[in-house]
């Protein structure tokens, strides 16, 4: 069994508690307007790599790991499209006591039960709060999300969600609001995040020769940041939820 | 036979022999607690400071700002000179007035002259006479005994930075010794050393005797020098201000009467704490005064300086001393070397502003309190003048009373001494491998016995067979060239005042160097993983074309890494096969200290892809720009190579990383870059400089420098202002990998 990989970082610092090493995983079925790594989506491309090659990667940086509490990341793309993949590296991940985060937007190909029982610490991306934004954002139907979000309710892992504000898409109270709700329904929500949108990702659409749809489309402002963040707040509980 | 007049402190070893390793273990008190005590600078230093500022920003505008041309280096050659008498509690300059700078025509006659007429001076016509009439030089007993091929090597720049022209350096005398047990005591043990010194009279013996001799008149000298300032060192001293100011007078003997390239202070911070905290405990001395002790010591050390040539400047940027002080650590028994006053001396780089000078060196350990760790960290990230070096890794081989001399090499204080031996161009040797031991720029056969490769295609097995032969001659005449260097070194210019600090059985390291590590691992790399063709012009292969990628040194891939491991033993394994000049063991660094754009400069094109002229990366850093898979993994292939047996002088690697990347408030930066340094180490590596900031600023800074006046940045081994940086060195800082991927 082999998982296509798009890249390894090193350190990441900003991807889970304490220094992660983070894997790329290549292919994603979502096609956010906003997202930063364009070049992950090609579900044939990256390269190839074994699970155990990859895990002698990773305990290249054990070190690292344990004097910051850190650990693995699996990010992308979207890892939960290579579940098999996942699995196994999950388990040897746990074999040799590594953290374990899994960084995604909940579109995979099921298995999902199995595969938190060995994570811990999900990093869920929510796109949009209606069926019609995120069809819009994304180009996929909100519903390929429910199977995902519906076993993570019920599983024990940490949950932290992640949501990007793009002006006049994702930055509205109602919004926000409406967010919430969505929010309420996992258990074991540690933290939720609000992520500006910024415009770094663009050159990129331009190299693979991608259309962006987000042209001309501001970066969020610090402010507007504050008060959502504030409306998001109100009302919950300590952990932020 | 020692007897100190100090009774105040508890008694050992140390009293029946020189010995302030055991001075420091019986008396010292490892701290454990954070920050929060020190001081801010006393309105006198904030008087004294003010005007050395005001001074630095003169020299920096005009080069130097003085040179006494009517006297030579000497340690009791120049009346006492002040910043603002009555606001200094730390007595002593080099010469009678601040950065005026001492012509040494010991190392070599030409050197002073052309330094001094760069700056506009001219040398005195009676000295002149005097050095070269009279009195031979170091730089002409050398070029007496050089062969041809020795000048070869040289001229094609294979070996640079030799120091047969100025002072050798990287001599750690012990200057603590003053302090603790007065010049008297010292002398009158140099007088029962000698008269050990017996017998049958071999050319070793002789000059044993001669050596300690001209120790003794240094011993002297320095007593003299002192007493200019009012102040007698014949006792040792009796309180702190005694302590840090004999210690300060057995330094500046060093720096008055040597210009070695690295003159280092040693390891002082934990053995003055001893007697601050004494006199704390007596209330004679309050937090604020004795943090002004260490401010006003500091602010001497920054005002040292050497009379360079331009060319110098170009190897060695931003006119360094290299008053390298290593700070940490922990001790044999375990317990951290870590007191108040390591805390002081970093306080410096706040209450005085960041500085090069004196380089911060701290021995890092897994066991250091937790308070220290953190406090190295915020102050790395405020100064970006803070060096790293592995304690766990070199205590095994050094003790726990060593020091750095330069950068990265380690010495036992007092007993080991170092033949600082420059560094060979390992890439430049690679191409003499391809061309048959001609120089890719000149056109010149500079090594015999190599047959030339003129295949269409390089193949790695005969460019590795060649290679290792091209790695022979080069160590063989690399250390013929060193033996000379330090035999006519020890004849003509002999660090009298530095060696009267050491024990008189001395043990000497010396210490060769290689650049263009990563050149080299990625140029054999791409030769075994892509294809490379050289494109051949009047016989020479004046550039290369790569087919194909090829794994590069910086990514922890072992397929490259190995290869830069394999090049590192086979080169020390050649060094070992050769007599050293008075029975020294070779070690070997990878360091450039900012040689490396001069290197680059000097080398053709070489088949990693690196164009003709481009600058190396500097020590052990890859190349700029190859390491893609994140900091972690760049920090994690330097780590391999190999300290013990190998590198034993040292492994020097520069990291940058901008603020953001680094994590996202204050407190994750912290911690992050504690995690990074602990990581690093544990992994096996030898040395870390840390940089946190943005290319942006120093772009900013290179059209700007007004706006930047302390900006001070680490660079290889040892910080520097980033104004007194040329422009070609600006730009290749700029041009280094700087960390910067915010993943996710």
């Amino acid at each position: 069994m082999r998982g296509r990989i798009h890249s390894l970082e090193s350190m990441g610092l900003m991807d889970g508690p304490g220094i992660r090493f983070v894997v790329f995983m290549q292919g994603c079925k979502l096609r956010c307007a906003y997202c930063h790594n364009p070049d992950t989506w090609d579900l044939q491309g990256g390269s190839e790599m074994e699970p155990r090659e990859l895990m002698d990667r990773i305990l290249r940086y054990i070190p690292y790991f344990k004097a910051s509490g850190g650990g693995v990341t699996f990010s992308g793309g979207e890892p939960l499209l290579q579940s098999e993949f996942l699995l196994e590296m999950l388990k040897l991940c746990r074999a040799a006591g590594i953290h374990t985060a899994l960084d995604t937007a909940g579109v995979g190909n099921g298995r999902y039960k199995e595969i938190l029982e060995l994570t811990d610490l999900v990093i869920l991306d929510l796109k949009h709060s209606t069926a019609q934004g995120y069809k819009d954002l994304t180009g996929l139907d909100i519903s390929v999300l429910e199977p995902f979000v519906q076993t993570l309710a019920d599983s024990t892992a940490d949950v932290w969600i992640r949501h990007v504000v793009v002006p006049g898409i994702t930055d509205s109270s109602e919004h926000i609001i409406r967010m919430k709700d969505m929010i309420r329904r996992i258990l074991n929500v540690a933290k939720v995040e609000l992520i500006p949108y910024h415009s770094l990702g663009e050159n990129k659409y331009t190299e693979l020769g991608y259309s962006y749809r987000l042209a001309g489309v501001e970066p969020l402002s610090s402010e507007q940041l504050k008060i959502l963040e504030a409306l998001l707040k109100e009302g919950s509980n300590e952990a932020g939820f | 036979m020692i007897k100190s007049n100090c009774t105040d402190f508890r008694q050992g070893n140390w009293n029946s022999k020189i010995d302030v390793r055991d001075f420091i273990q019986n008396n010292y008190s490892p701290y454990w607690g954070d920050e929060s005590f020190l001081a801010a600078p006393s309105e006198r230093t904030t008087k004294v400071w003010d005007i050395c500022k005001k001074l630095i920003i003169i020299e920096i505008e005009k080069g130097v700002l003085d040179i006494e041309t009517k006297r030579v280096s000497g340690i009791n050659q120049f009346g006492p000179g002040y910043i603002d008498k009555k606001n200094e509690v730390i007595m002593g300059l080099q010469t009678d007035a601040p950065l005026k700078r001492i012509i040494n025509p010991y190392g070599g006659i030409r050197m002073v002259t052309d330094a001094l007429k760069s700056y506009g001076y001219e040398m005195d016509e009676d000295l002149l006479q005097v050095f070269t009439e009279y009195r031979k030089t170091h730089n002409q007993g050398v070029f007496d005994a050089y062969t041809q091929e020795i000048k070869g090597f040289r001229s094609a720049g294979l070996l640079t930075g030799l120091p047969d022209a100025y002072g050798r350096g990287r001599i750690i005398g012990d200057y603590r010794r003053v302090a603790l047990y007065g010049i008297d005591v010292l002398i009158d043990q140099k007088r029962m050393d000698s008269e050990g010194i017996t017998g049958p009279m071999t050319e070793e013996i002789i000059r044993q005797r001669e050596e300690v001799s001209e120790q003794i008149r240094a011993l002297q000298a320095m007593k003299k020098m002192a007493l200019q300032y009012g102040i007698d060192i014949a006792q040792p001293a009796s309180n702190a201000c005694e302590a840090v100011q004999f210690l300060y007078f057995a330094y500046l003997a060093g720096v008055k009467e040597n210009n070695g390239a690295a003159m280092s202070l040693g390891r002082c911070s934990t053995f003055l704490d001893i007697y601050l905290e004494k006199d704390m405990e007596k209330g004679l001395l309050t937090e604020e005064e004795a943090q002004e002790l260490i401010d006003q010591f500091v602010i001497k050390l920054r005002l040292v300086r050497q009379l360079r040539t331009p060319e110098y400047n170009e190897l060695f940027a931003g006119d360094p001393n290299w008053i390298t002080e290593v700070i940490g650590g922990v001790g044999e028994d375990g317990r951290p070397l870590v007191t108040k006053t390591s805390f002081r001396f970093l306080h410096t780089l706040t209450n005085l502003g960041p500085a090069p000078e004196p380089n911060m060196t701290v021995l890092w350990s897994e066991h250091l309190p937790k308070p220290f760790k953190r406090y190295c960290s915020k102050m790395s990230i405020l100064t970006d003048s803070i060096q790293y070096e592995n304690d766990d890794l070199m205590r095994p081989l050094y003790g726990d009373d060593y020091g750095i001399a330069c950068c990265v090499s380690a010495m036992q204080i007092g007993q080991q001494m170092q033949f600082f031996g420059a560094r060979c161009n390992l890439a430049k040797a690679l191409l003499y491998a391809v061309n048959g031991g001609v120089d890719e720029k000149s056109g010149e056969l500079v090594l015999n016995g190599i047959e030339k490769i003129d295949d269409e295609v390089l193949g790695y097995d005969k460019v590795r067979d060649n290679y290792n032969k091209v790695l022979e001659h080069v160590a063989r005449v690399y250390v013929d060239a060193i033996n000379i260097i330090h035999y006519m070194h020890d004849k003509y210019a002999y660090e009298s005042g530095l060696m009267a600090l050491y024990d008189t059985r001395v043990k000497r390291l010396t210490a060769f160097g290689v650049a263009g590590l990563s050149v080299v691992a990625d140029s054999l790399s791409a030769i075994k993983h892509a294809k490379v063709s050289p494109i051949i012009e009047n016989g020479i292969a004046v550039d290369f074309i790569i087919e194909g990628d090829y794994p590069k040194y910086g990514n922890d891939d072992d397929r490259v890494d190995n290869i830069a491991i394999e090049i590192l033993k086979k080169f020390q394994g050649e060094l070992e096969k050769h007599q050293l000049y008075r029975e020294a063991k070779a070690t070997l660094s990878i360091l450039t200290i900012s040689s490396n754009v001069v290197y680059g400069k000097k080398t053709g094109a070489t088949p990693d892809g690196r164009k003709n002229g481009e600058p190396f990366a500097p020590g052990a850093n890859p190349m700029h720009g190859r390491d893609s898979k994140g900091a972690l993994a760049s920090l994690n292939t330097v780590a391999k190579l190999p300290y013990k047996c190998v590198c034993e002088d040292g492994i020097s690697n520069t990291f940058s990383i901008v603020p953001q990347a680094l994590g996202k408030d204050d407190e994750a930066k912290i911690n992050n870059l504690i995690a990074i340094l602990e990581g690093y180490f544990q992994m096996g590596g030898h040395h870390l400089n840390v940089n946190v900031l943005n290319k942006e600023m120093l772009r900013e800074a290179m059209e700007h420098p007004d706006r930047y006046p302390t900006l001070t940045i680490r660079v290889s081994g040892y910080a520097v202002h980033f104004n007194r940086l040329s422009r070609e060195q600006q730009l290749e800082v700029i041009a280094r990998t700087f960390h910067e991927k915010m993943a996710g």
